[in-house]
């Protein structure tokens, strides 16, 4: 279960090697902005060798370089031999920068004998033409397990300032639920880049949660309780779920057709909303 | 190949590794400064050694500042010095 994905800079020895014992669900390994252009080799070695010998044990993400770098293919041969669980493409604009890039996993996962599709995506859109392509590139290949929104650079894209209030991306954000709900894959929320601002970030994790997103992503690892816990379903959401299986067992052990929970009717898109508290339950109880 | 290339950072947990070529036949002329030498040191520069070897290295000067890095880490920061020293970088 992704609740929390928390960013680390790839070159970056001591982060990369705390980066398990942090809280968050997923880790992403970042190649990508947080490396500067002459140490990319750097990083790419560093982050592969990483994943191979520190025994992560939670799900490994590793943000490569945009389709029009130099860099994304040699991220791609240094990074797919030590199977991370997904590959973070960025700067995606469209389904064909999909197909760039599964295209190239499955020739790598040929050669080394994986099965192809063993690696996950995890697109980032971060452009205005990729919100407006955001269902394109959620169902444009098997490997998109789910969609995430770059707020910082849409805004530059978009030409206005970002906010903390968030208004500026409000279409994006409500454009990339909609598009991963139809598709049927997950999508994540950009990170609260306000460092010591814990109250604007958890009003920030509530909003995106609301509309429906699975998670949100962080710069620091100070966010990721408070996102952790604005993603968890509560006690009693978790209470109000059981209740309404009890319920239906109970109605249809009395032959009842219709019944009502504490006043209100259980129709199917309550029973749907339940079924996902309480899965959502147990992945928390298992860990990953 | 360059006169000289280095990898990695003076960054707690981190090791800064500096490579030269050196003539057919003189070896491996490894330095290492460690702040956790009188532990470790012996464990690092068998790491690097065997770092080298992988990479089908003889001869080369290797002067290594470790942070107390671990073994991917100076794996890592060996091989890219060697990459970046054969332009493979």
């Amino acid at each position: 279960m992704r609740r929390s994905m928390l960013f680390f800079p790839g070159n970056s020895a001591n982060m990369l090697l705390n980066a398990d014992f942090l809280g968050s669900d997923s880790m992403i390994l970042d190649l990508e902005d947080a490396v500067a252009p002459t140490e990319k080799d750097s990083a790419r070695i560093l982050v592969r060798n990483a994943i191979r010998d520190l025994g992560y044990t939670r799900e490994v993400i590793v943000r490569i370089n945009p389709v029009d770098s130099p860099y994304w293919e040699k991220d791609l041969q240094t990074i797919i031999p030590v199977k991370p669980d997904m590959i973070m493409p960025t700067k995606v604009s469209c389904a064909d920068d999909v197909k760039i890039i599964s295209d190239y996993i499955a020739g790598l996962e040929e050669q080394l004998g994986m099965e192809v599709g063993t690696v996950k995506l995890i697109p980032l859109i971060e452009t205005a033409l990729g919100v407006e392509n955001a269902y394109q590139i959620a169902s444009s290949d098997p490997r998109v397990e789910a969609i995430f929104l770059g707020g910082e650079d849409l805004t530059a894209d978009l030409r206005c300032k970002r906010t903390k209030e968030g208004n500026e991306i409000f279409y994006a954000r409500s454009r990339m639920v909609m598009a991963a709900r139809a598709a049927g894959v997950d999508v994540y929320d950009t990170p609260w880049t306000d460092v010591e601002d814990y109250e604007g970030l958890i009003k920030d994790a509530e909003f995106a949660k609301s509309l429906g997103f699975t998670g949100k992503s962080s710069i620091s690892p100070r966010h990721v309780t408070f996102i952790n816990e604005v993603f968890s379903p509560t006690e009693e959401e978790i209470q109000y779920a059981r209740d309404v299986f009890a319920t239906i067992e109970k109605a249809k052990a009395e032959g009842k057709g219709v019944v009502s929970l504490r006043g209100k009717m259980i129709d199917a898109p309550i029973v749907a909303r339940a079924a996902q508290v309480l899965e959502a339950a147990e992945a928390m109880k298992g860990g990953r | 190949m360059k006169e000289k290339a280095w990898a990695g950072t003076m960054e707690s947990s981190d090791i800064y590794v500096e490579v030269e070529p050196l003539a057919t036949g003189s070896g491996i002329d490894l330095t290492v400064n460690s702040v956790v030498y009188a532990q470790f040191g012996d464990a690092i520069e068998k790491t690097i050694m065997e770092t080298l070897e992988s990479l089908a290295i003889d001869d080369m000067k290797v002067v290594a500042n470790d942070r107390g890095a671990v073994d991917c880490t100076i794996k890592a920061r060996v091989e890219t010095a060697v990459r970046r020293l054969k332009e493979e970088a």
